[in-house]
């Protein structure tokens, strides 16, 4: 009889703290909720910009999102997203952002803009876990290693130039560091390979709905 | 509570009982982010905060929580106060948030919170917990200030690197003093010598007095 007592008594306690709790961390998201909000647009769309500097555009960018879900040819075994860039209609350019698996230290996350005739706009790394000092290089705010993407495509330099030149590519390597660049040619080029491969369904395709 | 009082629960948390130097609670957290002053900061002030807070509601609640409960409500204490500064951070220091990346969330599970509520705050009246969470957890944010410190000025030869995180403003590398530092401060051995560097030094200034 008494342990039954105890039992509803404890469980009334931990129902009410819940309760506080759980109104304590209600009332905090809804004085953070658009802040957040605004600040992830904010940060999308400035991590997008480098690929889209100096085009004319219409609409926002972030809005056309079209997300791959695997199995998919892209680089990464989860989704890929894809930003689509019109100008009056005509499409402008394809923004990738996939991940390439096979850094040194965990995914690296990838930007990749593609103009509309397959022609590199911008490669950016979004996000890494390579070594400070030796693969961290990737990044443009330590060295101008990633620049030399740009104007790049399927042919330019053929298929095989696309590699460090150590292993016969026309890329420059990192000092200290092979996997990682590996990492980044192999998947900007299975980007460009897809890209020239599925180009009329990426722009037709409708933009993929927020998920609530 | 007296002054006196206060000041002795405070020296306790930053010194004789530090929860990082002495207890070596909440290592995880202290080895992992100590990369940078700023990332060490930021960190510091959030424990500092859940630390404070977790100490007077526990103590608030202490008349009403039966012992056979005590675990699952501090967690759920602690759990939604994590969740709170994890929402501020991202609404206010967004920058500084991806830095601290999932130590943000992990401050849930440092010992050092927990250890303070189960043996100060649900013993002590309220008062004298959240003066004993303010100096635990200032304890704690100092030493990984510290740290955070001293790895920056080897690893990278610099200091307050990425100051903006917190304050805002361009994108700020910091003073530098050279070109490049020692790596392996940066590196997570780093963390482990600076750490056990920090625990000796305190030894050694405690055995002269």
């Amino acid at each position: 009889m008494s342990s039954g007592k105890t039992i509803v008594s404890t469980g009334v306690t931990l129902a009410i703290i819940a309760a506080i709790c759980t109104a304590l961390v209600a009332a905090t998201y809804h004085l953070t909720v658009d802040r957040i909000a605004a600040n992830e647009k904010a940060l999308l769309e400035q991590s997008l910009e480098p690929a889209i500097a100096g085009m004319l555009y219409d609409g926002s960018v972030s809005e056309s999102r079209l997300v791959i879900s695997p199995p998919h040819d892209l680089p990464g075994s989860g989704a890929a997203i894809i930003y689509r860039v019109y100008a009056e209609d005509r499409p402008v350019a394809a923004l990738f952002v996939v991940t390439a698996r096979d850094g040194f230290s965990g995914p690296i996350r990838i930007l990749l803009g593609v103009d509309a005739a397959g022609v590199v706009t911008a490669l950016r790394i979004l996000q890494h876990r390579e070594t400070p000092g030796l693969g961290d290089t990737i990044e443009l705010a330590r060295s101008d290693w990633v620049l030399q993407f740009d104007g790049k495509s399927i042919g330019d330099p053929v298929i095989g130039g696309w590699a460090i030149r150590g292993d016969g590519g026309d890329f420059d390597q990192l000092t200290g560091a092979s996997i990682t660049p590996r990492a980044v040619i192999r998947a900007a080029r299975d980007t460009l390979i897809y890209f020239a491969a599925h180009r009329d369904e990426i722009f037709a395709l409708p933009a993929t709905e927020e998920e609530q | 509570m007296t002054s006196a009082g206060i000041i002795k629960r405070l020296q306790n948390g930053l010194w004789h009982d530090n929860p990082g130097l002495v207890q070596l609670l909440g290592l995880c957290p202290l080895l992992a982010v100590t990369t940078t002053l700023v990332n060490g900061l930021g960190l510091g002030v959030a424990t500092l905060f859940v630390l404070t807070c977790s100490n007077g509601l526990v103590s608030a609640t202490r008349r009403w929580i039966k012992p056979e409960i005590r675990i699952p409500i501090y967690v759920l204490i602690i759990a939604s106060l994590v969740t709170c500064i994890e929402l501020i951070f991202k609404a206010w220091f967004p920058t500084l948030d991806r830095s601290l990346g999932i130590f943000i969330p992990l401050i849930v599970t440092n010992c050092a919170i927990i250890a303070r509520a189960e043996i100060f705050a649900s013993r002590n009246p309220i008062g004298k917990s959240i003066v004993d969470g303010i100096g635990m957890g200032a304890g704690f944010a100092m030493l990984l200030i510290v740290i955070g410190a001293f790895r920056e000025l080897v690893g990278q030869a610099s200091i307050l690197s990425r100051l903006d995180m917190l304050v805002g403003g361009e994108p700020f590398d910091g003073f530098s003093f050279a070109d490049s530092g020692l790596l392996i401060a940066i590196l997570p051995p780093g963390a482990f010598f600076s750490l056990a560097l920090a625990v000796a030094l305190k030894n050694h200034f405690d055995s002269k007095r």
